[in-house]
């Protein structure tokens, strides 16, 4: 017998109660679970970038480039967990020439293009054209090339043209705010606008995956900017930590409150599929949804940032206890994807049954894959920031 | 003199624009019901196909399963069907258990005793071919749509595998076809329908519970049927347009 | 000739402003990226695309290209006709010669027996006729296979053709 019907004949040994026959299989495995992560770190980082330059909000300056230089690392990734998991991925391509104007997945790649050409490049663009310029100056040989062509030959550095590169920054700045917003909402929106998946389907699933992929960014770059300090050897400066830690708090907030609000109203209104949906989160997803997004992903994270917020002793626990929140939140975002992927899938839409789920290590739609394409940005983080260095940038004069 | 010129072009630029962008703006409104409604019948020399399953013939012989799976080359593992049919049991306390060992395919044995049972019945399932039909509305690329004829096809050169439609389908219909890698779902046998022949599953229903025909042609056996009996669709609050009645549809099904 | 008209005046009347110089070259870069995409574009989408909706409009031809395997029982009366006599006057009338024979083209083509399945057994017959609380009495005649004859093929008194015809 063919592994793959070994495999589903495991599943269906598993499954309870009565599940529609085609349903035996999950359709959307781990590699869904970890795109809409994946966009959500991208979201949430360049939200967090641009309340510096578009707020002012100054004690994030340190922030600034590592923010949208991890953003770009991860939207660079995006695509792969989604490519890597079609059943023809030779033909992705048609999403670009023929996308269905009715379909929320077929914006996908327009949404993307926009969102990586219009305003990551060229805000990353308008940001380092001044350093670049000076850098290809600098150097010799091959480097002196790579820089003189990211910039596009625009060599001029006079002050007119450098207040160009800042005004025009901002204004794509603004722009990529509801960019941003848009690349991750229509997430939510391919899972919202899903009627027949009540577990899916509320009005609330574009704005719940957008509240939580800022909590996801904000604790991303929170990470980032203490890993980068470490291994830079400077020293972390605390009142960057607690300004990002505001945030944090807030967000979470907001996205408990939005999450909290989806369940409370599923639970008052008890229509038909309201009995195995409380099954399925009292027995299939009790871990990840109680434990993990609620507990460790949320719970815990928000007390000890209130806690950090009104105390103000002892600074080497501050640094640990932040870095431990931020693993915390991301591990609880990454539940919380899972819940509603894997979840949504694990009971069937007869209401009456339950299928399985085992993940694979191997293969194209396995562990080692999701792993590779969660770990992959980080080298291309590394990367970038061997390219452009934030601190090796022209200090300019501020206005 | 040159004032009142310049008012008067200024009021004609203004009313233009208007009339331009209203003329844009209807244009674009109309074209964009495609989010509603994926097709509208639009010729009507060809027949718009509908289903009907009476629930109070089936006898859960299985053939009509059986039937498809040999017509359309489907494999005979009992993880894809494109058509299956379903035991309810409702027992004198009120619980429900439905079962469909393989589809179907090899009948049904009667488990539960006699004394414990206040009711049951077969319910046969298959596409809805249903013509505000939410899988296609979400296939990215179009690769699945509703023919001319209302049967809702997928083009398998197109599928790209993203399995959006499989999740859309409020009926459990589609699935993916383990060697094609491609979406999969019942075709009303469109093949046989060009060639005038009846689907296979409702060639081989013993007892006449499949029927099917062109709801267009008031003196089809379908719209008499219509006419003359008391039908349901299936998850009616989700208006997907579901051409497939069930007559004697009991409120337990799913 | 209108829109390059219109494309013209636009460029004259931002000449009159100061033009940053990364704007044209970002514009150029973006033209050049947009006009990539729209030739391959016409080259990659398939001919007959949109023609009767958002899909590939010879999909309709592809879907209909499928080998048929059921025949129908018009084909099987062609040669058949005594059974067909025999059935249409028996119980068995109104089902059609596949649903127990199984898929029969093959056999229409061939004529060869071994091209067709010939049912035979009790758990066959059984599929119908076996008791079950959710078969109406209306629909099908149920028997318990328990208890009747037990041992015996139904075909041995039964003709399936017509079954109230028992055979000595």
């Amino acid at each position: 017998m063919e592994p793959h019907y070994q495999h589903l004949y495991d599943i269906l040994a598993h499954s309870q109660g009565y599940i529609f026959p085609n349903e035996i299989d999950l359709q959307w495995g781990i590699l869904i679970v970890v795109y809409p992560f994946i966009t959500g770190l991208v979201a949430g980082a360049f939200i967090l970038a641009s309340l510096e330059r578009v707020f002012k909000v100054k004690i994030l300056k340190p922030t600034y480039q590592i923010a949208l230089l991890t953003a770009l690392s991860f939207l660079l990734v995006a695509t792969m967990p989604l490519i890597s998991h079609l059943s023809q991925p030779q033909r992705a391509y048609e999403i670009m020439i023929t996308p269905h104007s009715s379909s929320a997945m077929a914006i996908f790649g327009f949404v993307y293009l926009w969102y990586l050409m219009v305003v990551l490049l060229l805000e990353i663009w308008f940001d380092y054209r001044h350093s670049m310029v000076v850098w290809s100056n600098e150097r010799t040989g091959i480097m002196k090339w790579v820089y003189k062509i990211l910039t596009l030959g625009v060599s001029d550095i006079s002050p007119r043209t450098l207040a160009w590169d800042r005004k025009l920054g901002y204004i794509i700045t603004v722009v990529g705010i509801p960019s941003a917003f848009i690349l991750h909402g229509y997430v939510g929106f391919i899972f919202g606008s899903i009627k027949a998946n009540p577990w899916w389907s509320t009005p609330l699933m574009p704005i719940i995956f957008l509240f939580s992929a800022m909590v996801s960014g904000i604790a991303l770059v929170l990470l980032v900017y203490m890993i980068i300090s470490f291994f830079r050897k400077k020293s972390i400066e605390l009142p960057v930590l607690d300004s990002i830690g505001k945030y944090l708090f807030f967000v979470l907030i907001l996205d408990f409150t939005l999450e909290g609000l989806d369940q409370i109203q599923r639970i008052y209104e008890a229509e038909e599929s309201f009995e195995i949906i409380k099954l399925l989160v009292s027995s299939k997803l009790y871990l990840t949804l109680f434990v993990s997004q609620g507990l460790i992903g949320t719970i815990i994270p928000l007390i000890t940032l209130a806690f950090l917020q009104f105390y103000k002793h002892q600074i080497r626990l501050k640094k640990t206890m932040y870095f431990i929140i931020g693993i915390m939140v991301l591990i609880g975002v990454y539940s919380m994807r899972w819940n509603v992927v894997i979840g949504g899938q694990l009971f069937s839409k007869s209401f009456s049954g339950f299928t399985s789920f085992k993940v694979g290590l191997i293969g194209l739609d396995g562990t080692l894959m999701a792993a590779f394409w969660l770990i992959l940005p980080i080298g291309i983080l590394t990367f970038f920031l061997w390219l452009l260095p934030p601190w090796k940038m022209v200090k300019e004069e501020e206005d | 003199m040159a004032n009142e010129k310049i008012t008067s072009r200024r009021k004609f630029l203004k009313t233009a624009t208007v009339l331009a962008g209203a003329t844009i703006g209807y244009t674009w409104l109309k074209s964009s019901r495609m989010l509603l409604y994926a097709a509208e019948p639009k010729d009507e020399t060809l027949p718009w196909y509908g289903i009907v399953i009476d629930i109070q013939k089936c006898i859960g012989c299985g053939s009509c399963a059986k039937a498809c799976k040999n017509e359309n080359d489907v494999p005979k593992e009992p993880f894809f069907f494109r058509t299956w049919v379903e035991q309810y049991t409702i027992k004198n306390d009120g619980s429900v258990n439905i079962v469909s060992p393989n589809g179907g395919i090899d009948g049904f044995e009667q488990i539960i005793a006699n004394e414990e049972i206040f009711k049951s019945f077969f319910v046969p399932k298959m596409c809805n071919h249903c013509y505000k039909s939410p899988c296609t509305q979400v296939c990215p690329v179009g690769a699945t749509y509703e023919s001319p004829e209302g049967v809702v096809l997928i083009d398998e050169k197109y599928c790209i595998g993203c399995r959006y439609c499989v999740q859309a389908c409020p009926y459990g219909c589609r699935f993916i076809h383990p060697v094609k890698k491609v979406a999969n779902k019942c075709t009303l046998c469109y093949h046989r329908l060009k060639k005038g022949l009846a689907p296979a599953c409702m060639e081989v229903c013993p007892t006449g519970a499949r029927m099917y025909g062109n709801l267009r042609d008031k003196n089809s056996d379908i719209v008499k049927y219509l006419k003359e009996h008391t039908t349901q669709v299936l998850r009616p609050h989700l208006n997907t347009g579901s051409k497939l009645y069930y007559n004697g549809l009991s409120s337990e099904v799913r | 000739m209108f829109l390059i008209s219109i494309y013209v005046i636009f460029i004259h009347i931002l000449m009159k402003f100061y033009i940053p110089p990364q704007i044209p070259r970002l514009a150029f870069a973006f033209g050049i990226f947009i006009t990539l995409f729209l030739v391959l574009r016409h080259f990659l989408i398939p001919d007959t695309f949109g023609k009767y909706g958002h899909y590939r409009a010879a999909s309709l031809i592809d879907n209909a290209k499928p080998e048929l395997h059921y025949a129908g029982q018009l084909a099987c009366f062609t040669c058949h006709q005594d059974i067909e006599e025999k059935k249409s006057q028996d119980v068995h009338s109104e089902i059609h010669c596949e649903t127990c024979h199984g898929p029969g083209l093959k056999h229409v083509v061939s004529g060869k027996k071994e091209d067709i399945f010939k049912p035979s057994g009790r758990e066959f017959c059984g599929k119908c006729h076996s008791f079950n609380a959710a078969k109406m009495k209306s629909a099908v005649f149920q028997i318990d296979l328990a208890k009747h004859n037990i041992g015996k093929n139904c075909i041995e008194c039964h003709n399936p053709h017509q079954p109230w015809q028992m055979k000595k």
